[in-house]
């Protein structure tokens, strides 16, 4: 087939793509618009496989078959607990995959160059057979960044899937040296990129591979577990990056359409993170607090423990009720009872709700899947911006296994860590129960005054056996 | 004690004793002391004898303080300032007390405020009592055999027993109305169902949070408005119940003779200051009257008596809060810590000292109320000014933003050749396009949208297709490692996604 051909269908699914991400505004069109992106794709393969240049397109099939297999197996069985890793995971295959092409491009050059003239050279080969030594350059450079690039993105990756899986430490831990090792391995990069451009050998191209997978493992080993929306966005967005640069290097145009898309989606979610915690992209990424400008507030009262029968008490006479739910909904498993618990609650009239933070769990929109699986209808799902001013008119506002997204001292303690950090204002509520492991602070270690107002009790014990305990008293 | 809270109170690890016949009153048998394993003991002085700890409701007699000895501790009201010859007397024994009425405001002292716990039952029990003795419904009824008018109650100072009282008489059905001379506690009121009777008087009032939450001494102008009020609204009001006390004064004469004169046949007067002389000055100590024109006043003192049940196992719960904060080891030794706000404020005698009057506690009762300056009120102009000032900066903002980046894309234009800024253009306009779509993408589809924006980037597969033709074997190996790779991740994301967003569900 002609390279007309190819092109109009890149046209094609590109503008699929595009429909594909904007349909994702509403829950309904969103349902549609995966089969717009899911065409997108197969049309994008397709015209690449019967396209010029490309050949053995029997094993890409087989491979890609094989892939796929495997895609699907993963994909059924994850636990809705589990995207976080499961989206870590396959960020990392992204990133190889783009060192994979980018190494394959510089072979491709260097038999170009090498003279290695003939019918077997692909349409890429011959693409670059026709370019001037400045395009060359450039190329290189394009190519040397879509590795780079793509090195971070694979060691951050499977970091984070290790932080996210409980494989690896979640503390946010680093080598001596701290941020020095970074700035070392990025200068020894740039130092590679110059020698690369100026002798086209392969070598200063596996160094720089080498301290770019170093960065990846660093950077992401020195954020702590709570930080792993922003982290999760971030490598996403650096996906992009890295197809977008190889894109340039490949002289396809799909491949950078595509690549800037993910890119800026996933720029725009870290954005959306870091501005929920208050705290800027460079802070996060170079992990812990910003400095604090004085002692923290001293929190005075007592933290006062209640059982269930209390908190059923509570739950039957309230008329309305909002439910905060954080990490700790996930880690217990607790998302099935809560949703029966809304069910009872909600067959008795009561306006039932849920509030959630943006940062709450470890993926941006993390707990709207979790309570979508668990069957609660979106609709009673409410933001952050949506729900903050209804507070005051909240009989009961339960807390389940989050804490710094409900910290009043956000709002009250210029001093706090998190201070100026937007929060669930939940302590506004008639009564607030916290449902919570025992005493103590949160990953970040923030005494948290909600635990010691008034209208707060504290509701000690695992997530889902507390809430189990609780749903037969509900009548 | 109730056998509830002797339960509590062995598992601080104390042995419990109790005189016998003691909670007959409330309704507790000896007997079911004697099952919640509560020794009972013949007489109070041999309770004296062995315990180490006495607990008792009023302040010990004359007799009962000599029992006392050294080191034991005597828990109970004790009203120090009242009894200061009483309280000399049991210093001189060398026994602690702690007085039950001076437990100190604070929040973390309301589970052992007995005050409170007695003013609820008496404010409840106010209400009762006036029903009792009132002829008519509280609530108004249309009936077939005519209509019958709601009662008006006035409740006259909106403390713990006032308010007590505004809920028992507007559950009961009466328009309620009650006044308090801290203008704060109107909410308070209100949330209660009563109405607050607002005096027109403009004057800076005190805030009640510098007294502890208790009212202090009005101004006589004011004293003056408010009774000129309550001669206004007295021919209406069916059943008057007065609350109002001073801390350490005799109560303030709120509802005059004239007042009570102007009233209906019938109506009725519960005033629960008449231990410290009565809001209203007929008002008889611990006795029923009628004066001429057939209004009914009651003065006694003894509601918490009079439902001894509720008082009793209020009062034991207070008291095993008490005991409690008093035992943090849990191991049956107190351990009386002078260093507490609430332990320190409650003890009246300790080691043969006398500690009364208490230092303030470090902790304010309520914190004060900040004065809050109104917002600025915007002028039409101003907001317009200001909206255009925003305007202006915003359009600054955009406009040096598409001039830097013009700029650049000009620099880049300039020395890159022209192939690379064909794709250059299609970056940028795709960069765009990104950005304006994905603002749109609701919060909750966050997750869904990394999942297919993780699909969508596994479009570098295209990479490794166009090149796994050529020739070299390195190729080959590293174009179908490649294309496996992004095999799995086109699948596994799009399928992933399809699986949240099915999950997704209207109710």
């Amino acid at each position: 087939m002609d390279f007309g051909f190819t092109t109009a269908a890149y046209v094609v699914a590109a503008v699929l793509f595009i429909l594909s991400l904007g349909g994702l505004s509403g829950q309904e069109s969103a349902k549609r618009a995966v089969w717009y992106g899911i065409a997108g794709m197969a049309l994008a393969v397709f015209a690449t496989l019967i396209g010029p240049g490309s050949g053995l397109w029997l094993l890409s099939l087989i491979l890609i078959a094989g892939g796929g297999a495997i895609g699907y197996m993963l994909a059924t069985k994850v636990q809705m607990t589990q995207m976080p890793e499961l989206v870590a995971a396959m960020h990392s295959l992204v990133g190889l995959a783009a060192v994979f092409v980018g190494f394959i491009a510089h072979f491709e050059i260097g038999n170009v160059l090498g003279g290695a003239h003939g019918e077997d050279l692909g349409t890429f080969a011959a693409l670059i057979a026709h370019k001037s030594p400045v395009e060359i350059n450039i190329l290189r450079v394009e190519l040397f960044l879509g590795i780079f690039i793509g090195a971070v993105t694979f060691t951050g990756s499977v970091i984070a899937y290790g932080k996210l899986a409980g494989k690896v430490n979640s503390k946010a831990v680093k080598l001596p040296g701290g941020h020095m090792l970074n700035a070392g391995a990025a200068a020894l990069s740039v130092i590679c990129l110059i020698w690369y451009f100026n002798t086209g050998g392969f070598f200063p191209l596996f160094v720089m591979t080498l301290a770019a997978l170093f960065i990846g493992y660093h950077l992401i080993m020195g954020i702590g577990g709570a930080d792993m929306p922003v982290v999760v966005s971030m490598l996403n967005s650096y996906s992009g990056w890295a197809a977008a640069a190889i894109g340039f290097s490949l002289g396809n145009d799909l491949l950078i359409v595509v690549g800037a898309l993910v890119g800026s989606s996933g720029a725009i979610l870290s954005y959306i993170m870091c501005k929920a915690m208050n705290r800027s992209f460079v802070s996060v990424i170079l992990g812990g607090f910003g400095g604090t400008s004085g002692p923290q507030m001293a929190v005075e009262g007592e933290q006062i423990a209640i059982d269930s029968d209390g908190v059923a008490t509570a739950l039957n006479e309230a008329d309305s009720i909002v439910i905060i739910p954080g990490y700790g909904m996930a880690v217990a498993q607790a998302q099935a009872s809560v949703a029966e618990l809304v069910r009872k609650l909600r067959a008795q009239g009561k306006n039932v709700r849920f509030a959630i933070h943006p940062v709450a769990g470890r993926l941006p929109g993390h707990m709207n899947v979790l309570l979508a699986e668990a069957k609660v209808p979106y609709d009673i799902v409410m933001e952050m911006d949506e729900i903050n001013d209804d507070f005051p008119k909240t009989d009961v506002a339960i807390v389940i296994g989050s804490n710094d997204i409900v910290n009043p001292a956000a709002q009250d303690d210029p001093n706090s860590p998190i201070a100026g950090m937007p929060v669930l204002e939940c302590w506004k509520a008639k009564q607030v129960f916290v449902s919570k492991r025992g005493q103590g602070t949160g990953y970040s270690g923030i005494e948290n005054p909600l635990f010691f107002k008034e209208n707060t009790r504290m509701f000690y014990g695992d997530a889902k056996k507390s809430l189990d305990e609780l749903l037969p008293k509900i009548d | 004690m109730t056998p509830a809270s002797a339960k509590d109170l062995q598992k601080l690890g104390y042995t419990c004793l109790i005189e016998t016949g003691a909670g007959i009153a409330a309704g507790f048998s000896d007997q079911a002391y004697i099952d919640a394993g509560v020794e009972v003991v013949k007489t109070g002085a041999a309770l004296f004898k062995a315990a180490d700890i006495v607990a008792k409701v009023q302040p010990p007699s004359d007799t009962e303080v000599k029992r006392l000895q050294a080191d034991q501790t005597l828990i109970s009201f004790f009203y120090p300032a009242q009894n200061a010859a009483l309280m000399e007397a049991a210093n001189k024994k060398g026994a602690t007390v702690i007085a039950m009425d001076m437990v100190p405001r604070i929040s973390r002292a309301q589970k052992m405020d007995a005050l409170s716990s007695m003013a609820n039952i008496a404010g409840y029990r106010a209400v009762i009592e006036a029903g009792n003795n009132f002829g008519r419904f509280f609530t108004g009824q249309i009936t077939a055999a005519g209509k019958v008018p709601p009662a008006k109650v006035l409740v006259v100072g909106a403390g713990v027993a006032g308010l007590a009282a505004i809920g028992t008489s507007t559950s009961l059905g009466a328009i309620t109305y009650a006044f308090d001379v801290r203008p704060e506690v109107a909410e308070q009121v209100e949330s209660m169902g009563a109405e607050f009777v607002f005096l027109d008087f403009k004057e800076e009032q005190q805030d009640g949070a510098a007294t502890g939450g208790y009212a202090a001494v009005s101004s006589p102008e004011f004293a003056a408005a408010q009774l000129a009020k309550f001669r206004e609204i007295a021919p209406d009001m069916d059943i008057v119940i007065t609350t109002a006390l001073i801390p350490g004064r005799d109560a303030p004469e709120l509802w005059t003779k004239d007042m009570v004169d102007s009233m209906k046949p019938g109506s009725v007067i519960i005033d629960l200051a008449a231990e410290r002389g009565g809001n209203c000055k007929l008002t008889v100590k611990d006795e029923k009257i009628v004066t001429e024109n057939g209004v009914t006043i009651i003065g006694y003192t003894d509601f918490p008596s009079r439902m001894a049940a509720q008082a009793s196992t209020l009062y034991a719960t207070n008291i095993r809060h008490m005991m409690t904060d008093l035992t943090p080891e849990k191991d049956g030794q107190p351990n009386h810590n002078m260093e507490d706000d609430v332990i320190r404020g409650a003890t009246a005698t300790y080691k043969g000292e006398v500690t009364f009057p208490p230092p303030k506690p470090k902790i304010a009762a309520i914190a004060a109320a900040p004065k809050k300056e109104a917002p600025k009120e915007l002028t039409a102009e101003e907001k317009r000014a200001k909206e255009v000032a925003d305007f202006k900066a915003q359009t600054k903002n955009q406009v040096t933003l598409l001039v830097v980046g013009a700029a650049l894309l000009l620099g880049v234009g300039l020395v890159a050749p022209a192939s690379f800024m064909q794709h250059f253009i299609v970056f940028v306009l795709s960069v765009f396009v990104g950005f304006q779509v994905i603002w749109n993408v609701s919060h909750s589809l966050h997750t869904p949208l990394m999942a297919v924006t993780n699909a969508i980037s596994s479009i570098i597969i295209l990479g490794a297709l166009m090149q796994i033709g050529s020739g070299s074997f390195l190729v080959i190996l590293l174009a179908a490692l490649s294309v496996f790779m992004t095999g799995i991740n086109i699948f596994g994301g799009f399928l992933v996604t399809r699986r949240m967003l099915a999950m997704f569900q209207k109710s």
